[in-house]
């Protein structure tokens, strides 16, 4: 079982995908749930706290804006912990504020620059390529180890 | 199958695991193994058409829970999009068994389409300044 990175890393069809060709799905809710489920009264709600931007030094610089940083807190340790990953590149609905964008940025820059497989994608648009597009994710994720041969 | 179909054969099978029917499916919250045993059970039921994934935050959160919240939950619009062609994967799902083993898919990638070269973008600034 291969863990994989997904991007958009909230997507339910890559999420659902991964795990059901028998791959561990690396998505935005563990992370999430690591920190709202820690009982703590550090910073309620979310307990994001002002440790995260210095966390995110290990992926961007420090004059990268703090925001890009403490989102990189959340998504670096999975982009370090993966061994394979899909990316869909047309994914609009992950367009934010500028916090947001250069995050995405960063991410797809670093998982591109980290030596794993990678699968690169667009959402279909149709019931053919929806076909297409089932058959090419379960065909890498085969290729993983401990993908079905 | 309707999601209420689905949420009562979970309450079925729930054995002290907490389901909650929310505005967008199901929620299963307990022990990763409780969990996995539903969920493989549910799927089961309509194995192209049930899709899975974590979540973050536990049910009724008032932190995310539009009855709360009022208006769309953050992350609805993630989940609106993905909805609206999920039926493209559920036919890829159904057409998976009776592909040809070996036979190479055609997905839909980005286009190749080169970015604007350098060359031509400090043509463009000179003839701009000139």
């Amino acid at each position: 079982m291969a863990k994989v990175f997904l991007y958009p890393t909230t997507s339910l069809i890559l999420s659902d995908l991964v795990a059901r060709f028998g791959h561990k799905p690396l998505s935005a809710a563990l992370q999430v749930r690591e920190r709202i489920q820690t009982a703590g009264l550090e910073s309620p709600p979310l307990q994001i706290t002002p440790e995260e931007p210095k966390k995110g030094l290990r992926w961007a610089a420090v004059e990268v804006p703090s925001g890009v940083r403490g989102r990189m807190s959340l998504y670096g340790p999975m982009i370090d912990e993966a061994e394979a990953a899909i990316i869909i590149n047309n994914a609009d609905y992950s367009f934010g504020c500028m916090g947001c964008a250069r995050t995405n940025e960063l991410i797809k820059y670093l998982v591109r620059k980290k030596d794993i497989p990678v699968l690169d994608l667009e959402y279909p648009r149709n019931e053919e390529e929806g076909v297409e597009f089932v058959a090419a994710i379960k065909r890498f994720l085969d290729t993983l180890e401990g993908g079905s041969p | 199958m309707t999601p209420s179909d689905l949420a009562i054969r979970a309450y079925e099978i729930s054995q002290g695991v907490m389901i909650k029917e929310t505005c967008f499916g199901l929620q299963v919250t307990g022990k990763e193994a409780d969990v996995d045993r539903i969920v493989s059970s549910l799927r089961a039921l309509d194995p192209s058409h049930i899709f899975v994934k974590d979540r973050g935050f536990p049910p009724g959160d008032p932190r995310r829970c539009r009855a709360n919240l009022g208006g769309a939950r953050p992350g609805y619009f993630g989940h609106e999009f993905e909805i609206g062609l999920i039926r493209n994967i559920s036919k890829g799902l159904e057409a998976l068994p009776g592909r040809p083993p070996g036979e190479l898919p055609h997905p839909p990638t980005p286009s190749k389409k080169p970015g604007l070269d350098a060359a031509r973008l400090k043509k463009i600034i000179e003839s701009q300044e000139s």
